[in-house]
């Protein structure tokens, strides 16, 4: 029997603000344990929540950027369950009233463009964590206890792991993009929770799903399903049955393991939270939230496209971040060379990025300074390869492009005067290659410019050399 | 007279023109709690020596010439109140060492004028129950006769008022915690409308309808003391931002065509003899003073106890989550593991009637039982404020007994949770419906226990009940008297 996979996703986005959900402790990763904290977010007796009007905002805008209706009457509840990351033995979220709903996003995988229903994103507050070792016993930091977070949940509409990836690409595309996630996986900003079954090819009712928990990488996220699938592919052929549970993955050995059955499921007991007001957003509110959404990242790509004739290869990649696409604006903007920006950003900038590990904020070479390199080389002052030079160095000793190029002497040579004098005594100097192109053998066109470019250490114009070495040689 | 028999008013005159001093006043006060406590048991905590430093630095401060209301006025708070490096138990074996890190708001305005803190008072553990016997600190004696509890759960502001132990309490009223022991003990207690005073920093017993009020000798102190915690608080979401008025400014405009109802599912068979004595000769006072009555029906009250089992105790069930011993609080010893530690912490630390309303919440929030329990609870509690709303919109106040009976006698009703969550039924809806209430001091029983009379006012109303509990006030004796001890 064919076997076809259901993938339902939950994202957890953690949002960029800078202050706690309910009160106004910063959000600051990696401070001390337990120094970002009030009584508020320590659950101290008598002390009460109060709405981060911010967080409100950034859920508005990734409704709005996901195609979802804005909930004119929002209602907080509490989530209530024991643990010791928990202070206040509940969470505050959303229940029956979330702030958006009935969204979609459109992914593309391979060929095809597939639109995946978003059923809900609600509003909530993360719980602290436990630090376990030092001495046998276990602490609780609550610093991060009220970061705000999203929960983005989609409709059962993937279909593959591929599907999965692409769409998981796409909201943090989104999110990173308007600028209300940092995006950092590594430190848990952009999380999600997979829900995975399987059913008979041509099946119209899905099969039980085991929910995957927490899984922090795109890599991961397609190992966890996929080892998800064949396992529960395997289990009905041996005569079993997948069981409704909760399973964690382990990154190390690529594998999924059972967390807590159906049976073990807490009941959370949901109800309004009476610390909290309802909150109303006007359809006042979400047309100026509208109004200041930044450029999408398919709204950014068309543009690209017709604004700077880029073909879509290029538009695509340069789009892939926010970031990265400032960067090449810039730079196109500052030099009015789009096409030559665009090499120079997906290649020489990207790969050195890359090599060195840096991100594109923390980029030594501004978009300015790359300008001004182009405008080096389109101006014939320097060639590609003198460039690439002095990328370099002002990458790792900072300076101007052209004050480099005027200390290290590497401006381009034009003069026809400087490069026939090297063209005749390399001609002299060679006489049996004279010879042969001259019978024809034009190949050694090549090594003519060659030498002469050696000979002028790579600053003739190789334009120039071009044409005087076709001259000379003809006789 | 002696000091610790005034009022806040006029111990303000008499400080005003320094004919006393806040440090004579609060030595007088802590002398009498020292005296008096033994027997009634009215404070856990006597902050004394603390309390002479800020009698002091009061006297200080009126010697330049800055003295507000409380200016110098030796107050007690219930042990709900955080107050900043006074231990705060809320009456709970679970909180019995916690010192409070920061002070509730309502007391934050209160110090900020110069008030001077005696201690804290007793209560029912985590304010839930009616007669101040469910206290980890055990049970407070009300003072008219030591007999007979002093109503709950803020027994200990009442009781402090009536043996003179303070000048002014606060207390909170979730379903009527101030207004029964302000009646059982007679003093006045006021339970402003949802909203008016800020809740941060008083430890939740049931959010919607927690509310914090004074206990006070007379009706003037009580509009003071609303008038300097009342208004909008930026850390509680739920304080409304709305003006806070001079609530004594319409005191002297008397009561004459003032129409009162008279809701007749509160004057029902069965009240007790002398309630109903009490209740008839107040009617005719206040006609005499102008007022006109109506009668009108409140339909749904016969729900309202039910109903308020249901909501408070769910909400209860939430917010004493967070006492598990792991951040603060009490922490079972020799435990294996996380969830035996919370377990054994919550086991040891809470007494039976808060183990009781945790049940009872965490069932009508259950899954399969929130349809008709806790949602069925919110649905009648509307049908409850509609009740309120339709009355108020034929009457300017509504006048009823406070309690069925008396004070009743200690361990009386302990054994049977349902007779003890009954008397509360006069002062329930008011919680529900979120409008305020006031209970003054109208009569005396037979065996010489008093008994209040209350007024309900629309929310926001707190002038018109406080105005009308004035002049009734004055035209009767009940306040001026004083428990023998």
């Amino acid at each position: 029997m064919n076997f076809q996979p259901v993938i339902g996703l939950e994202v957890h986005v953690q949002l960029k603000t800078d202050s706690k959900i309910f009160c106004g402790c910063s959000t600051r990763f990696g401070a001390e344990p337990n120094l970002n904290t009030c009584p508020v977010c320590l659950a101290l007796p008598g002390a009460l929540p109060v709405l981060n009007k911010k967080v409100v905002e950034f859920a508005i805008m990734a409704g709005l950027s996901t195609n979802c209706s804005i909930s004119p009457a929002n209602i907080f509840a509490r989530k209530n369950y024991f643990y010791p990351d928990l202070p206040k033995g509940y969470q505050i979220s959303q229940f029956d009233l979330p702030i958006c709903l009935a969204g979609h996003l459109d992914i593309t995988v391979g060929e095809q463009t597939k639109r995946i229903g978003i059923t809900r994103i609600h509003m909530e507050e993360d719980a602290g964590k436990l630090v376990h070792g030092q001495g046998g016993g276990s602490g609780v930091d609550l610093n991060r206890a009220g970061t705000p977070l999203l929960e983005v949940v989609s409709e059962p509409d993937l279909r593959s792991s591929d599907e999965a990836v692409a769409y998981l690409k796409k909201l943090y595309q989104i999110v990173t993009y308007l600028g209300i996630c940092d995006g950092n996986m590594e430190e848990g900003s952009f999380r999600c929770d997979a829900n995975v079954s399987v059913m008979p090819v041509g099946s119209s009712s899905f099969g039980t799903r085991a929910e995957i928990k927490n899984v922090n990488s795109f890599k991961f996220v397609k190992q966890a399903i996929e080892y998800e699938i064949v396992r529960q592919i395997e289990l009905i052929e041996d005569g079993g049955k997948v069981v409704q549970e909760t399973r964690l993955f382990d990154p190390n050995k690529g594998v999924t393991r059972s967390m807590r059955g159906k049976e073990e499921a807490h009941d959370y007991r949901y109800f309004p939270d009476p610390d909290l007001v309802p909150v109303v957003i006007s359809s006042d509110w979400i047309e100026r939230v509208r109004a200041d959404l930044p450029e999408l990242p398919e709204d950014k790509y068309s543009r690209f496209l017709t604004e700077y004739s880029l073909p879509e290869y290029d538009a695509e990649v340069l789009t892939s971040s926010r970031q990265l696409a400032d960067y090449f604006e810039q730079c196109a903007q500052a030099c009015t060379n789009a096409k030559s920006s665009a090499n120079w950003v997906m290649g020489e900038l990207t790969r050195t990025l890359n090599d060195t590990g840096t991100s594109i904020e923390q980029c030594p070479v501004s978009p300015c300074k790359l300008a001004d390199l182009i405008k080096l080389i389109d101006g014939g002052t320097i060639s590609g390869t003198i460039a690439k030079k002095v990328f370099e160095e002002i990458w790792k000793n900072g300076g101007e492009p052209a004050a480099v190029v005027e200390q290290q002497g590497l401006a381009q040579v034009s003069d026809t005067g400087a490069i026939e004098a090297a063209i005749d005594q390399i001609m002299a100097a060679n006489q049996g290659q004279v010879e042969e192109y001259r019978s024809g053998k034009d190949k050694v066109f090549g090594f003519f410019v060659g030498q002469v470019m050696k000979t002028m250490k790579g600053k003739a114009n190789p334009a120039v050399v071009n044409d005087l070495l076709k001259q000379k040689l003809a006789g | 007279m002696e000091l610790f028999e005034q009022s806040i008013h006029d111990l303000h005159q008499m400080l005003k023109k320094r004919q006393v001093s806040s440090l004579e006043i609060t030595k007088a006060l802590l002398a009498r709690i020292e005296d008096t406590d033994a027997a009634i048991n009215a404070f856990i905590t006597v902050t004394g020596e603390q309390a002479l430093l800020d009698a002091a630095a009061a006297d200080q401060r009126i010697a330049a010439g800055d003295c507000a209301a409380l200016t110098g006025i030796p107050v007690a708070l219930k042990d709900i109140f955080l107050t900043k490096g006074v231990r705060t138990t809320c009456a709970s074996r679970m909180l019995e060492n916690f010192i409070a890190p920061y002070d509730a708001t309502a007391w934050a305005r209160m110090k900020g004028q110069g008030a001077v803190l005696l201690g804290k008072l007793n209560q029912d553990e985590f304010a839930m129950g009616s007669s101040c016997e469910n206290s980890a600190f055990g049970p407070t004696r009300n003072p008219w006769n030591r007999e007979h509890i002093p109503g709950g759960s803020s027994g200990g502001s009442a009781a402090a008022i009536a043996a003179q132990q303070a000048v002014a309490t606060l207390g909170t009223d979730t379903g009527g915690s101030i207004r029964q022991p302000a009646s059982h003990c007679g003093c006045v207690g006021l339970k402003p409308t949802y909203g008016r005073v800020s809740r941060y920093g008083v430890i939740a017993y049931a959010s919607s309808l927690d509310q914090v009020g004074p206990v006070t000798r007379d009706v003037a102190d009580a509009a003071l003391l609303l008038g300097a915690i009342a208004g909008h608080d930026p850390k509680d979401s739920t304080s409304v931002d709305c003006p806070v008025p001079d609530y004594t400014a319409g005191f002297q405009n008397g009561i004459k065509g003032l129409k009162v109802g008279l809701p007749k599912e509160y004057f029902i068979e069965g009240l007790d003899a002398d309630v109903q004595k009490t209740m008839d000769q107040a009617i005719a006072r206040f006609r005499q003073l102008g007022a006109e009555f109506v009668e009108v029906s409140l339909p749904h009250t016969n729900y309202a106890v039910a109903t308020y089992y249901l909501i408070a105790t769910a909400e209860a069930s939430s917010n004493l989550a967070r006492y598990e011993g792991v951040r603060f609080g009490h922490r079972a010893e020799d435990t294996a593991g996380l969830m035996d530690l919370m377990m054994q912490s919550r086991a040891e630390g809470f007494g039976t009637e808060v183990k009781r309303r945790i049940m009872l919440g965490t069932y009508a929030l259950s899954s399969g039982y929130y349809d008709a329990y806790y949602l069925k609870a919110q649905k009648v509690r509307t049908l409850i404020q509609r009740d309120f709303i339709d009355a108020f919109a034929k009457v300017d106040l509504l006048l009823t007994p406070v309690a069925p009976t008396p004070a009743f006698k200690i361990g009386e009703k302990s054994s049977d949770p349902l007779q003890m969550y009954l008397s509360d039924i006069f002062t329930i809806p008011v919680n529900l419906a979120g409008i305020c209430g006031i209970s003054v001091p109208a009569g005396m029983s037979g065996s010489g226990l008093p008994i209040g009379l209350q007024l309900l006012g629309r929310p926001f109303g707190e002038e018109t009940i406080l105005q009308a509990a004035y002049c009734f006030e004055q035209a009767t004796e009940w306040h001026r008297a004083k428990a023998a001890i």
